[in-house]
C-alpha cells in the first residue's frame, strides 16, 4: 500500500508548518492560558484557504478531502492543539452542507464558512444526551403558518459555539420518532431567540472556546432545514465519522511534537555527567513512544485513504480516533516525564499538550463510545 | 584606446576606489588603503586610490596618509551623491585607460552595488566580501597554515603564482574559499568593512601623496536614476564594526525583552561603554532593528570584549564574532555552542546572572 | 506588464552543515530552501501584482530538482516559472551566471514597463553579484538594497537602504531591483488553492538549445569556461579552543568574571 503524498500534499504539509510555526506556535500558550480564540489566525487560515478544505472552489472552498484536512490539522496539533481543534471541528461544518445542502444554502452559506472566515459549529450535544445522542430533547417544530421552524432547548459543550457565525443545530422535528425524528437545521448568529449561555473553563484547549447555545422559540425559516426531515440523525452520524478522523489527526499531531521534543531535551539534558539520552530507560521511553506515534499515524492514515476513495470507513474511523487519541495521552505522559520538572513548568509547552492531549479521549465521542462502535462495526 | 580584460599583462598597480558619503572618507577606505600597501609591496607595484566625488580633492591627503602613492581624483557635480551609473561610468572609463591590475571596493552598501556593474562592463572577475588577500604565495601558505584545517604537508602550491588570491567566508561561514582571476584583469574584489587592520596613519606620507586630476566626462543622459532624497536615519548609527565593546543579546532574553536589552546596556555601560548587538533571531523577531545584527548575514565584529548573552552560539553567529579578542557567553544552556567560542563561560539566568556581573564589575573598577 | 523574479534554491544554512573531510560541503545532507532575499524579491513583485494587471514570472537557474521550489512559487502567486537548466551553464561563477540569466530574459522580452527583481544576495555565496551583472549585461538601470518600492506607469520609486540611512531613488522601467528584508515585513504564504493550481501553470524549461541564439550567449561566457573566476582553495576554519567555564553560585560566577577581567587589564 502507498502510503506516500502526492507532491501537491506535501506541499500543503509545508505549508501548513511553516504556518504553524510561524503564526500559531508564538501565541500558542497565550491563547490557551487566556482562554482567549485566536482571532487573528482564524482570519489568516481563511485567507489562505484551510477553512474550506473538503468544499468545492465554486463555494470558496480549496477542495481536498479528509487526508488534506489530516495534514493541515496534525500540523496545526504539533504547536498549538487549540488551534487544530478550532479547524477541524469548524470543518464539520462547511462539509456538511457542501454534502447535504441545497444549492442555495450552498450558495449563502459556504462563502462565508470558507474565504469569508465566519467560524462553523455542530450543535449535537446536550446536557442529558452526551454520548447518547439519541436521547436529545431540542425540538424544532413547524410552524405552517409562517413556513419557520420553532426551535427550544439547550445544547451544550460546544466548541466555538459562542461565535460562530452558522451553526448546524440537531432537533427533533418529530419528538415522538426518536432518533428518526431528528433532523438538522442551519442557525446563524443573531437569529431572535437564539442566545449563548455558559463560556466554559477547561482543563486545556483553552484557545477553543466551548459554550453552552439556548433556543428559546427560536425561529428559523424552513429555507435552511438541512437534508431531509428525519435525516439529522444520520447526518450527524456521518459528520461525526469525518470528525473522529480530525481529532485522530489532532492526536497524532500532538504525539509527533511530543516524540520529537522529548528527544530534543534527551540530548540536552545533561544529568551525571552525560546526555539522559545516554541512558536506556530514556531510550525504551522513546522507542515506545514513537513506535505507537508511527502506529497511530498509519490508522490515521488509512481511515481518511477509506474515506477519501469512497469506501465505508465508519470502523477505521473510530479505531484511529480511539487509538491516537490513547497514544497521545500515553505519549505526552511519558514526554512530560522526561522533561521532568520542567516538563511540569508553564514555561515548557509539555504541561498544554498533555492536557490538551486528554480531551482526544472524550470529545467526538469518548473512549467507550468508541469501544461500542467498533464492536458493532467487528462483530456483526 | 584598446581595452581588452584578457590582455593581462598590460595591467600594473593596485587600485583602491575611496568611498566618500558628504564629503567624508569611510572607514573602511583606510583599512583597504592599508591593506593595499601591502599587497602593492609584495607586487612591487604602486598603490592608488581613487577617489570620486564633487569637491573632494581635498580628501587626498588623508588616503595617502594611510599609505597610498597617488590619489586618482574624479572631481564632477554629477558625483556629489553616489549613483550607480555616474559612479560605474567614472571607475571603468578610468580603469580602461590605466588598467590597474587590482580594484579593491569596500564591500559597503555602495560599494556592492558599484563593483558587480563595472567587473561586468570590464569583462572581468569579481570576489564579493573578502576577509583575507594576499598576492605573495609565502605569506598565503603561512595564512593557511594559522587559519585552517588543511594539511599544509600534504598540500602542494606553485609558489611563484602571483594573482591576488582572495579568500572568503562561503555557506554561512562554514566553509572558506580562496578566490582567483587568472585570465582577466583588473582583478576585482570588495572586501568585508572592519576585517582588516587599519595601518598608523602618518602625515608625512599625506603631504608626500601625488595627486592627479581625472578629466571626467559625464552628461544627464548618462544617469538614469534620480537621487530624489538622501535620509539619514535619526537614530544613531549603530558602530557595532568599531566598537571596543559589543554586548549582544539573543533568544534568551524573550521571557522579558526590554529588560533583557536594558541588562545588556547596563552591562556594556559597566564594561567601559559599548553597543548592544544581537542574534539573528532577536533581529528576526524585530526585538533590535537589523543594524544591531552580528553574524554572517550581519555584521563582523572583534571588540576588545565581546559578551553573548541568551545566544546559543548558531555558526553564523559566531562567523560574526568568534575573532574578537575575549569572549564570554551567558546562556542557560550548558551546551550551548556558543560555550565552545567563549573564552569564559558563565551556566545560568542571563536576568540573575548579568545583574549581579554589573556589581561585582563595578565594585572592582572601583576598588581601584 | 510583466515582472521577473530571479530566485535561487540554496542549501538552508542555518542548519545542520555537514562538510566533506575534502572541505567541499556535504550538499546531500542539507536541506535545500529559496534563498530568504529573493522571497522578498518574491513579495516585492506579488505586492505589485495586487495593484497592477501583471505577469509575474520565476526564473531560476539551476538543476532540474528546483522545479519543486518554482512550484511553490506559483502556489504563492506567481503566473509562470521558468527553469534554466543545462550541463553547459554548470560551474558557472556569478559573471557567467548573470550572463546566461539575461541572455534567458532577453530570450523571454524585456518591455518598456517590465521590472526584474532579485533578492539582494543568497546565503550559500553571499556574493550579490549576479543582480547588478544582470543589469548590466541587459543596459538598464539597477537599484540595489531595496525596502519598498512603488511603481507608476513606468517609473519605479525605491527606498534604498543605506547603512546609516537611506535613499529614495527614482528610475524608469525597464529596471533591475534587488530586495532585502527591512524588519516586519515577510514574504507571503502559499494558499491552498494556489497549491491546487501550481501544477497547472506553464513551467518553461530553457536549456542550452533554447538560448544558443542569444547573443549573450556564447560558450566562452558561460559555464566554467565562461567565468573569470576559480575556486584556488576551499577549507574549513579551525575552531577557536573553549575557555574557562565558571563555576559556583551566580554571584561566585559573577566575581570571577569581574577578577579575571582585571587581572587581564581589561577593565
Amino acid at each position: 500500500m502507498d502510503f506516500s503524498l502526492t507532491k501537491k500534499q506535501e506541499m500543503l504539509k509545508k505549508l501548513s508548518e511553516q504556518f504553524a510555526v510561524n503564526e500559531l506556535e508564538p501565541v500558542a500558550a497565550e491563547v490557551d492560558e487566556s482562554h482567549t480564540f485566536p482571532e487573528e489566525n482564524f482570519k489568516k487560515m481563511a485567507e489562505l484557504g484551510f477553512t474550506g478544505i473538503g468544499v468545492s472552489r465554486q463555494y470558496g472552498g480549496s477542495e481536498g478531502g479528509t487526508l488534506e484536512k489530516v495534514i493541515a490539522v496534525s500540523e496545526f496539533a504539533k504547536v498549538c492543539m487549540s488551534s487544530a481543534a478550532i479547524l477541524s471541528i469548524h470543518l464539520i461544518a462547511p462539509q456538511a452542507i457542501s454534502r447535504y445542502g441545497t444549492e442555495e444554502q450552498k450558495k449563502k452559506y459556504l462563502p462565508r464558512l470558507t474565504r469569508g472566515g465566519e467560524l462553523g459549529a455542530f450543535a449535537l450535544t446536550e446536557p442529558d444526551a452526551g454520548s447518547d445522542a439519541g436521547s436529545a430533547r431540542t425540538t424544532a417544530i413547524f410552524d405552517r403558518e409562517t413556513n419557520e421552524y420553532v426551535l427550544n432547548g439547550t445544547k451544550c459543550f460546544i466548541s466555538g459555539g459562542s461565535r460562530a457565525g452558522v451553526v448546524i443545530v440537531f432537533a427533533l422535528t418529530d419528538p415522538s420518532k426518536g432518533t428518526r425524528g431528528m433532523s438538522a437545521i442551519i442557525v446563524e448568529k443573531g437569529t431572535p431567540g437564539f442566545t449563548v449561555g455558559k463560556v466554559e473553563n477547561k482543563m486545556g484547549l483553552g484557545g477553543s472556546e466551548t459554550a453552552e447555545l439556548i433556543f428559546e422559540d427560536c425561529r428559523v425559516p424552513a429555507a435552511n432545514f438541512l437534508g431531509k426531515e428525519g435525516q439529522g440523525f444520520k447526518i450527524a452520524m456521518q459528520a461525526l465519522d469525518g470528525a473522529r478522523i480530525g481529532v485522530g489527526a489532532q492526536a497524532m499531531g500532538v504525539a509527533e511534537a511530543a516524540v520529537d521534543l522529548s528527544v530534543k531535551y534527551a540530548n540536552e539534558r545533561v544529568q551525571f555527567g552525560k546526555p539522559i539520552a545516554a541512558l536506556q530507560g530514556i531510550q525504551w521511553y522513546i522507542a515506545d513512544m514513537a513506535t505507537k506515534t508511527e502506529a497511530a499515524k498509519a490508522l490515521v492514515y488509512h481511515a481518511a485513504y477509506l474515506a477519501d476513495s469512497g469506501q465505508p470507513f465508519t470502523k477505521m474511523a473510530a479505531m484511529c480516533k480511539l487509538n491516537a487519541s490513547e497514544n497521545a495521552r500515553f505519549v505526552t505522559n511519558l514526554a512530560l516525564q522526561i522533561h521532568g520538572g520542567y516538563g511540569y513548568m508553564k514555561e515548557y509547552p509539555l504541561e498544554r499538550m498533555y492536557r490538551d492531549a486528554k480531551i482526544t479521549e472524550i470529545y467526538e465521542g469518548t473512549s467507550e463510545i468508541h469501544k461500542v462502535v467498533i464492536a458493532r462495526e467487528v462483530m456483526r | 584606446m584598446g581595452f581588452d580584460s584578457a590582455k593581462i599583462e598590460e595591467f600594473r598597480n593596485i587600485w583602491v576606489f575611496c568611498e566618500q558619503r558628504d564629503g567624508k572618507l569611510m572607514e573602511t577606505d583606510f583599512e583597504l588603503i592599508s591593506e593595499g600597501r601591502k599587497l602593492a609591496d609584495e607586487r612591487g607595484a604602486e598603490l592608488i586610490g581613487v577617489l570620486l566625488g564633487d569637491q573632494v580633492e581635498g580628501l587626498a591627503g588623508e588616503i595617502g596618509g594611510y599609505g597610498a602613492d597617488k590619489v586618482i581624483v574624479c572631481d564632477h557635480p554629477m558625483l556629489k551623491v553616489y549613483t550607480t551609473d555616474a559612479y560605474a561610468k567614472v571607475l571603468c572609463d578610468a580603469a580602461m585607460e590605466y588598467k590597474p591590475e587590482i580594484i579593491l571596493i569596500g564591500a559597503s552598501n555602495i560599494g556592492r552595488d558599484l563593483g558587480p556593474r563595472c567587473a561586468a562592463r570590464l569583462h572581468t572577475g569579481l570576489t564579493a566580501d573578502c576577509t583575507h588577500l594576499d598576492i605573495d604565495m609565502n605569506e598565503y601558505v603561512n595564512f593557511l597554515t594559522t587559519s585552517s584545517t588543511l594539511d599544509m604537508d600534504k598540500t602542494k602550491f606553485k609558489m611563484d603564482d602571483v594573482n591576488l588570491k582572495m579568500t572568503r567566508p562561503a555557506f554561512g561561514g562554514h566553509l572558506m574559499a580562496t578566490i582567483i582571476c587568472p585570465r582577466f584583469r583588473p582583478c576585482m574584489s570588495t572586501v568585508r568593512p572592519g576585517v582588516l587592520k587599519k595601518a598608523e596613519y602618518s602625515r608625512e606620507k599625506a603631504e608626500k601623496v601625488q595627486v592627479e586630476m581625472y578629466p571626467v566626462h559625464l552628461n544627464a543622459k548618462d544617469i538614469h536614476t534620480q537621487v530624489i532624497e538622501v535620509i539619514k536615519e535619526a537614530k544613531q548609527m549603530v558602530d557595532l564594526i568599531g566598537a571596543d565593546i559589543v554586548v549582544s543579546v539573543g533568544r534568551g532574553i524573550s521571557k522579558d525583552v526590554e529588560k533583557g536589552k536594558e541588562l545588556a546596556t547596563q552591562l556594556a555601560g559597566a564594561l567601559g561603554g559599548g553597543v548592544v548587538g544581537g542574534s539573528r533571531a532577536v533581529i528576526d523577531a524585530g526585538w533590535l532593528t537589523a543594524d544591531h545584527q552580528v553574524g554572517q548575514t550581519g555584521k563582523t565584529v572583534h571588540p576588545k570584549i565581546y559578551v553573548a548573552l541568551g545566544i546559543s552560539g548558531a555558526i553564523q553567529h559566531k562567523a560574526g564574532m568568534q575573532d574578537s579578542d575575549l569572549i564570554i557567553a551567558v546562556n542557560k544552556d550548558e551546551k550551548a555552542p556558543i560555550f565552545d567560542c567563549a573564552d569564559y563561560g558563565l551556566v545560568g539566568d542571563l536576568f540573575k546572572i548579568v545583574p549581579m556581573m554589573v556589581e561585582e564589575i563595578t565594585e572592582m573598577k572601583d576598588k581601584k | 506588464m510583466r515582472i521577473y523574479v530571479c530566485v535561487k534554491q540554496v542549501p538552508d544554512t542555518s542548519g545542520k552543515v555537514a562538510v566533506n573531510p575534502d572541505g567541499t560541503l556535504n550538499r546531500a545532507s542539507m536541506e535545500t530552501i529559496t534563498n530568504p532575499d529573493d522571497l522578498m524579491a518574491m513579495e516585492q513583485a506579488l505586492l505589485i501584482k495586487d495593484k497592477n494587471d501583471c505577469q509575474v514570472t520565476v526564473v531560476t537557474m539551476g538543476p532540474p530538482q528546483a522545479e519543486g521550489m518554482l512550484r511553490e512559487l506559483l502556489a504563492m502567486g506567481a503566473d509562470d516559472a521558468v527553469l534554466i537548466s543545462s550541463r553547459e551553464f554548470g560551474g558557472s561563477d556569478t559573471f557567467a551566471t548573470s550572463q546566461i540569466i539575461a541572455g534567458a530574459i532577453q530570450h523571454l522580452g524585456l518591455e518598456k514597463e517590465d521590472i526584474i527583481f532579485c533578492g539582494r544576495q543568497a546565503i550559500d555565496g553571499d556574493t550579490a553579484q549576479v543582480g547588478p551583472q544582470i543589469a548590466e549585461k541587459l543596459d538598464i538601470p539597477q537599484i540595489t538594497y531595496a525596502a519598498d518600492i512603488e511603481k507608476e506607469g513606468d517609473c519605479v520609486t525605491v527606498k534604498r537602504m543605506l547603512e546609516d540611512g537611506y535613499m529614495k531613488i527614482k528610475t524608469s522601467t525597464p529596471c533591475l531591483i534587488t530586495c532585502i528584508k527591512e524588519q516586519e515585513s515577510g514574504s507571503r504564504y502559499m494558499t491552498l488553492n494556489g497549491i491546487n493550481d501550481c501544477y497547472e501553470k506553464p513551467l518553461q524549461i530553457l536549456d542550452y538549445e533554447a538560448l544558443k541564439d542569444e547573443p549573450l550567449i556564447e560558450t566562452d561566457t558561460i559555464g566554467l569556461k565562461g567565468s573569470p573566476t576559480n575556486i584556488f582553495k576551499s577549507f574549513t576554519p579551525p575552531l577557536k579552543g573553549a575557555g574557562v567555564m565558571l563555576t559556583g553560585t551566580d554571584r561566585e560566577m559573577a566575581a570571577s568574571l569581574a577578577k579575571a577581567l582585571d587581572e587581564k587589564h581589561m577593565l
